[in-house]
C-alpha cells in the first residue's frame, strides 16, 4: 500500500493488433510534474488514455487519490486532458468552450461564464471570450485548452503532447507558462512527450517507456547521467556508448575494459568482474575535442575519428564523428571552444574524455 | 500578344460552350415557367400576354390543392424521418466497428440505386401484404428509404472531419455518451443536418413512380401533374410545373448552402449554446 496520489498497478494493455502497455507500475505524488516519454509507440499515449479512463485496462488497477478507478467512465473521474489536436469545439464561442466542464457539472449559465472569464483572464485571453475559436491564433488556442481543462479545479492534469503543434518559439513560452501554472496550483501535472527538451525542462521526474514497458524513472538528472541500460543511453541522445568485456582487475581505481574500439580505462560506478560484458556511456559534453597530433591530458581516453556533420544549435554545436565499426559518437561542445579546429565533413579529429566521467550501466538490463 | 488573344479566344469559347450547356438545361424549364403566365389557351407563340389565369385555376382546383398539401406532408415528414434515420445510420458508421458493416452500409445506400418501377412494385407489394397500402403514411415510409441513403451521406461526411478526440474530450471534460452526442457531435453536424433536412425534402417533392405505385387514391402533386396530363393538355400544368420547380430549385439551394459551409467559418456556430 502506498501513499501517492496515482498509482498504476500491473497496469496492462492489449489491443487486438498490439500489446500497448505490458504491464507497468508507477507511483505519482501529489503535485508531481511527471514527463512520460519514449518513441512512437512506446505506450506513453495508451498510459495517458488508461488514466483518463479513454480506453480500458486489459489488466491491471489505477488508483486515483485511494479510489480504483476499475469500471468508473471517463466522464466521472475528473481527469481532464489537453489534447495535442486541441479538440476545442469549433461550434462554441471562446468562453462557451471553457465553461463546458461546468456545464456539464450542471452549473447555472451566469457563475459558469463567470468562472471561464476569470480563467480566460488568468490565461491572458481576457476579453476575447465572444470569439469563435477559428478567430484564435494558435498559441492562444494552445491557451483556451489548458483553461478548459483546468477550469474544474481538478487534483490531475492530463497532457498529451500538448506543445507539438506549435512553432519552436511559442513552445519555448508556453513552457515557461505550464511550469508557472503547476507552480501556482500545485496539482499533479502527467506530461505526455516525445521531446526529451520539454520533459527535461518541466518535469520533476521523467518516466522513460519503451514497447510498452518502463526502461528508467528518475529525475531529468539522473537518467541524463546515469542511465539504467542502452536503450536510455541512446534514447537520451546526448550520450555515447561503448561495450566491451572487463580486462583486467581494478589497478588504482581503475578498470580496463576492452571492445572493438579499443581498450579504455573506466572508474567504475559499480563491482566489475573480469571477462564480464560491458557498457558504459560518456555524455556528449564531456568529450573533448583535439587535432589528431596532439596527445590527450594525462590518464584520458583517447579515440580518433572522422566527421561526419554538424549541427547547429543554438550556442552549441553538435558534431557527429564516425569512430569506426559502425559507431558514431556525439560531442557538444560550445562554439568558441572549436572555432580553432575548423571542422568539416571528412576531417581526422582526436576524441577524449576523463575516464572518470564515464557511466557503467548496471547489469542485466 | 498573340498568346493573350488566344486566351481571350479560348475563354469566351469556354463561356459559350457553358452558356449553351447550361440553355439546354435551363430553356425547357424557361418555358414551361413563361408559358404558365401565357393568358392562350395552347402554348403558342406568339405569346398571347400576360395572365395569371392558370396559376388561379390551380389554386381552385381541389384535387391539385390537396395533392399539393399531401406532398408538403410527405415532404416534410420524409425530410424529418430520413435526418434523424440518416444521423443515426453515419454516427453508427462513425463511431463503431462491427461484423457486416459493409452490408449495413450497403442497406443504406442502395434504395436510390435500384430503378424506381422496381422499388415501387415491391414496396406495392410489401406494403399491401402488411395493410398500409394506400396511405399518406406509406408514400412516406418508402420516401424516407430513399432519401435516408442522400442523409446519411451528407452527415457522414461531415462526421468524418469530427475526429475521434473531439467526443472523447467531452467525455473526458464530464459529457456522458448521450450528452456527448447531443452536446457535441450534433452540433458539430448542424450544417450537415440542415442541408440533409432539405434535400431529403427536395428528394420526396420530386418523386413521382414510388408515390403512383404505394399511394393509392392519396396523390402526390407528381401523381396529380401525370394524371392531368393524361386527361386532357391545359395550361395548368404549366403553372403547377413552376410552382414544382421554384420549390425544388429552393430546396435544393438551401441543402447546397448548408452542405457547403466550411468547418470553422464563425457564421455557422453562433448560437449554437442556448444557455
Amino acid at each position: 500500500m502506498s501513499n501517492a496520489f496515482i498509482s498504476l498497478q500491473s497496469l496492462d494493455k492489449r489491443y487486438p493488433t498490439h500489446h500497448a502497455v505490458r504491464g507497468i507500475d508507477l507511483d505519482i505524488q501529489a503535485g508531481e510534474f511527471i514527463a512520460l516519454m519514449g518513441p512512437s509507440g512506446c505506450g506513453k499515449s495508451t498510459t495517458l488514455r488508461l488514466l483518463a479512463g479513454l480506453d480500458e485496462p486489459t489488466g491491471g488497477d489505477i488508483v486515483i487519490g485511494g479510489r480504483s478507478m476499475r469500471g468508473v467512465p471517463a466522464f466521472e473521474r475528473n481527469t481532464p486532458m489537453v489534447w495535442q489536436s486541441l479538440a476545442l469545439f469549433p461550434f462554441l464561442t471562446v468562453a462557451e468552450n471553457v465553461a463546458f466542464p461546468l456545464r456539464m457539472k450542471g452549473m447555472a449559465a451566469g457563475p459558469r461564464r463567470q468562472r471561464a472569464l476569470e480563467w480566460l483572464d488568468r490565461m491572458g485571453l481576457a476579453d476575447m471570450g465572444d470569439r469563435q475559436i477559428a478567430q484564435l491564433s494558435g498559441g492562444q488556442r494552445q491557451r483556451v485548452a489548458i483553461a478548459r481543462a483546468l477550469v474544474t479545479e481538478p487534483a490531475v492534469l492530463l497532457l498529451d503532447e500538448p506543445l507539438s503543434a506549435l512553432d519552436a518559439h511559442l513552445r519555448v513560452r508556453m513552457q515557461t507558462e505550464l511550469a508557472r501554472l503547476h507552480r501556482e496550483l500545485g496539482i499533479t501535472f502527467v506530461y505526455v512527450t516525445h521531446a526529451q527538451s520539454e520533459a527535461f525542462a518541466l518535469a520533476d521526474r521523467v518516466v522513460i517507456m519503451n514497447e510498452g514497458r518502463i526502461q528508467q524513472v528518475g529525475t531529468p538528472q539522473d537518467v541524463y547521467r546515469a542511465p539504467v541500460n542502452p536503450f536510455v543511453a541512446d534514447f537520451i541522445g546526448t550520450n555515447n556508448l561503448v561495450t566491451g568485456t572487463v580486462a583486467k582487475p581494478a589497478r588504482g581505481g581503475h578498470v580496463d575494459v576492452a571492445g572493438p574500439l579499443g581498450t579504455f580505462a573506466v572508474r567504475p560506478n559499480r563491482a566489475l568482474d573480469e571477462g564480464e560484458a560491458v557498457s558504459f556511456v560518456i555524455a556528449a559534453d564531456r568529450v573533448g575535442l583535439a587535432a589528431t597530433d596532439t596527445a590527450p591530458e594525462p590518464g584520458f581516453s583517447r579515440l580518433d575519428g572522422t566527421v561526419i556533420g554538424l549541427e547547429f544549435v543554438g550556442s552549441t554545436q553538435t558534431i557527429f564523428i564516425d569512430v569506426g565499426e559502425n559507431r558514431e559518437f556525439r560531442v557538444q561542445k560550445q562554439q568558441h571552444e572549436i572555432e580553432s579546429l575548423a571542422l568539416v565533413p571528412g576531417r581526422r579529429i582526436g576524441l577524449s574524455w576523463d575516464p572518470g566521467h564515464v557511466w557503467v550501466l548496471p547489469r542485466n538490463t | 500578344m498573340t498568346a493573350s488573344r488566344m486566351a481571350g479566344v479560348s475563354r469566351a469559347c469556354q463561356r459559350a460552350w457553358l452558356a449553351l450547356v447550361f440553355g439546354f438545361i435551363g430553356a425547357p424549364m424557361l418555358i414551361i415557367v413563361v408559358f404558365s403566365f401565357d393568358a392562350n389557351r395552347f402554348p403558342t407563340i406568339p405569346w398571347g400576354g400576360f395572365s395569371l389565369q392558370w396559376h388561379r385555376a390551380i389554386l381552385e382546383d381541389a384535387m391539385v390543392t390537396e395533392a399539393f398539401g399531401n406532398t408538403l406532408l410527405v415532404a416534410l415528414s420524409t425530410a424529418v424521418l430520413s435526418t434523424v434515420l440518416g444521423f443515426a445510420a453515419a454516427y453508427i458508421d462513425y463511431r463503431h466497428r462491427f461484423r457486416g458493416k459493409t452490408a449495413f452500409n450497403l442497406l443504406v445506400a442502395i434504395p436510390p440505386a435500384v430503378p424506381a418501377t422496381i422499388l415501387g412494385m415491391a414496396m406495392l407489394a410489401f406494403l399491401s401484404r402488411i395493410g398500409v397500402f394506400g396511405t399518406l403514411q406509406a408514400i412516406i415510409a418508402c420516401h424516407v428509404a430513399l432519401a435516408t441513403s442522400f442523409s446519411m451521406a451528407i452527415i457522414r461526411l461531415r462526421l468524418g472531419e469530427l475526429g475521434h478526440d473531439m467526443e472523447q474530450a467531452a467525455w473526458n471534460l464530464g459529457a456522458s455518451p448521450a450528452t456527448g452526442l447531443i452536446r457535441v457531435v450534433v452540433p458539430f453536424c448542424r450544417s450537415s443536418l440542415i442541408a440533409s433536412f432539405f434535400l431529403s425534402a427536395a428528394v420526396s417533392f420530386d418523386e413521382f413512380m414510388v408515390a403512383w405505385f404505394v399511394g393509392g387514391v392519396h396523390e402526390t402533386l407528381p401523381v396529380r401533374i401525370l394524371n392531368l396530363l393524361q386527361g386532357q393538355v391545359s395550361p395548368k400544368v404549366n403553372a403547377i410545373g413552376t410552382v414544382v420547380l421554384v420549390i425544388s430549385v429552393v430546396l435544393v439551394l438551401l441543402a447546397q448552402r448548408f452542405v457547403g459551409v466550411r468547418v470553422d467559418r464563425p457564421a455557422t456556430s453562433t448560437g449554437s449554446e442556448a444557455s
